[in-house]
């Protein structure tokens, strides 16, 4: 199955408010997975646009940032599941790309959630779950966050500080990924002693909103190998789906959709959770990479907590996760974030992640989550 | 009359299921039963996908449900920023039915204890609006 590489990754600095257009902020991602690649925009075939339609301004988007990007008159089109809109782009051009229709896709995501007042996006944050059954009870991101992390806690005894010890570790690699929103490490005791936004998770429990773009160049294998010195190969995909209200989960204590998303993406690439030397996961909340762990198999259910204890998920651990600082340092720009973990990833597997470095890594993870585990990608990638 | 009064804020109106607000205005917290293949649905559903029948029936939730997790919520969204901080909560009623509500202003969150049991029942907020909320029993 290793007929499909990705060839380039790029994305912007992730901030605050970034001060550009939304078609200026994908070209620094645009420009950054271009650079070093025998091929130019005109050797792509295709765009996939991603990012979360409710924070846009603009309608209809891709053909705004295809003009701008010189990408015309090659097709373009919108994909959408929030947070995990570019690995959802990610499959979608490796199913182009086998179907025969491309040969070469440019995934593109970006979201400017600067654009909305903070009024807007409250707004917005209140439509996130069921409008009919689940959102006029004030649900928010955080609150079915928390409903999970009070779950875990109960059956497992995973405890606050626990759940801290995560922010330590993603905040250490953060203070030093030039991309990230927060460059600055924070102790035990600031994130504990944080204000509570909704219990058990606090401030520094959650990761900020963020603008910022991501671009990943993927292309037919013989295409590949001649235009990347280091081609680096799709070799598992899974996606899955949960239900959209709380009321229709099965489990509180794992994400099912991870958990259904992982099955096939390790099965596809003949593999399991024992020979993943590098990982990033969607830790939009502290939980949420316990969650992921246990969801992947890195722990078993109800020890995840166990691997951030004794430091096994830091660069010389057993299993490395989100080195680069997480969505907890890097902020998330919704549809960009899954595009920023691919980078991520790649670059470890071409052996540029610098000071992060995981000494031989051949083989990586991304997992990435879209609303409350609403929408699962799981994609490993091989040297 | 819809889903217009339903909660602090709603965002739609007009369902099939509208049903339902007329009976949590007489005091009564429904499902639904697919009458052929006899599924039950909460949130309720008036079409039934897996046999494809449109013929459901309403029940009343009643008895004891299990408090599976909750949340004090401090920053509420647009519209909610009054109601804060409030209590959201996942309640199991067994048969297939898990609901989403607040929890009853009348508990404090120094008694609530996952596993705890509680009862849904309808409230009526201010401004003539209404949902529904748990209680303990």
């Amino acid at each position: 199955m290793e007929d499909v590489a990705i060839v380039g990754a790029g994305q912007s600095v992730f901030s605050r408010s970034c001060g550009v257009s939304i078609r200026e902020l994908c070209f620094e991602a645009f420009k950054e997975a271009m650079e070093g690649l025998d091929i130019t925009g005109e050797d792509i075939d295709a765009s996939v646009i991603c990012s979360a339609p409710e924070y846009d301004k603009q309608r209809s988007p891709s053909g705004l940032i295809s003009e701008y990007l010189e990408l015309t008159p090659k097709p373009t089109f919108y994909v959408e599941t929030v947070c995990s809109s570019s690995s959802t782009g990610l499959r979608v051009a490796w199913s182009l790309i086998k179907a025969g229709l491309h040969k070469v896709v440019a995934v593109i995501g970006f979201q400017k959630m600067s654009e909305l007042s903070s009024r807007d996006a409250a707004e917005r944050m209140g439509r996130g779950g069921d409008i009919i059954w689940e959102s006029p009870f004030g649900v928010t991101m955080p609150a079915g966050y928390a409903m999970y992390a009070r779950a875990h806690m109960d059956k497992y005894g995973t405890t606050e500080e626990q759940l801290a010890k995560v922010r330590v570790k993603n905040s250490h690699y953060g203070a030093t990924n030039p991309k990230a929103t927060y460059r600055k490490e924070l102790s035990l005791e600031e994130i504990l002693n944080s204000e509570v936004i909704t219990s058990p998770l606090k401030k520094f429990d959650c990761c900020a909103n963020a603008d910022g773009s991501s671009c990943i160049i993927v292309a037919r294998g013989d295409v590949a190998k001649g235009v990347s010195a280091i081609p680096i190969w799709i070799i598992g995909l899974g996606a899955a789906t949960d239900t959209m209200t709380m009321a229709g989960r099965e489990s509180l204590t794992g994400l099912r959709c991870a958990q259904e998303a992982a099955k096939p993406a390790y099965e596809m690439a003949g593999i399991g959770p024992q020979d993943i030397d590098v990982a990033e996961v969607h830790d939009c909340f502290t939980v949420s990479e316990i969650l992921a762990y246990e969801d992947l198999g890195f722990a078993k259910p109800g020890e995840g907590a166990g691997l951030i204890e004794e430091k096994q998920t830091y660069v010389d651990g057993k299993i490395p996760v989100n080195v680069d600082g997480g969505l907890l340092s890097k902020g998330h720009p919704i549809g960009a974030t899954g595009g920023s973990q691919i980078r991520t990833i790649v670059r470890q597997l071409r052996g540029e992640a610098a000071e992060v470095q995981v000494k031989g890594a051949e083989i990586g993870l991304v997992h990435n989550i879209g609303g409350v585990g609403q929408y699962g990608n799981v994609t490993i990638l091989r040297r | 009359m819809g889903f217009e009064n339903f909660g602090t804020v709603s965002f739609t109106t007009e369902a099939k299921v509208a049903d339902f607000i007329t009976h949590l205005e007489a005091g009564r917290v429904m499902a639904t039963r697919c009458r052929k293949c006899g599924v039950n649905y909460f949130p309720p559903k008036a079409d039934c996908p897996k046999c494809l029948s449109s013929d459901v029936e309403w029940f009343e939730i009643k008895g004891k449900g299990k408090l599976a997790s909750y949340t004090l919520v401090n920053y509420g969204p647009s519209g909610f920023e009054a109601d804060a901080p409030y209590i959201l909560a996942l309640a199991e009623f067994g048969e297939g039915i898990q609901i989403l509500a607040r929890l009853s202003r009348e508990i404090e969150e120094k008694d609530i204890k996952v596993g705890m049991s509680l009862v849904v029942s309808p409230v009526k907020l201010p401004d003539n609006r209404i949902a529904y909320e748990f209680r303990r029993v």
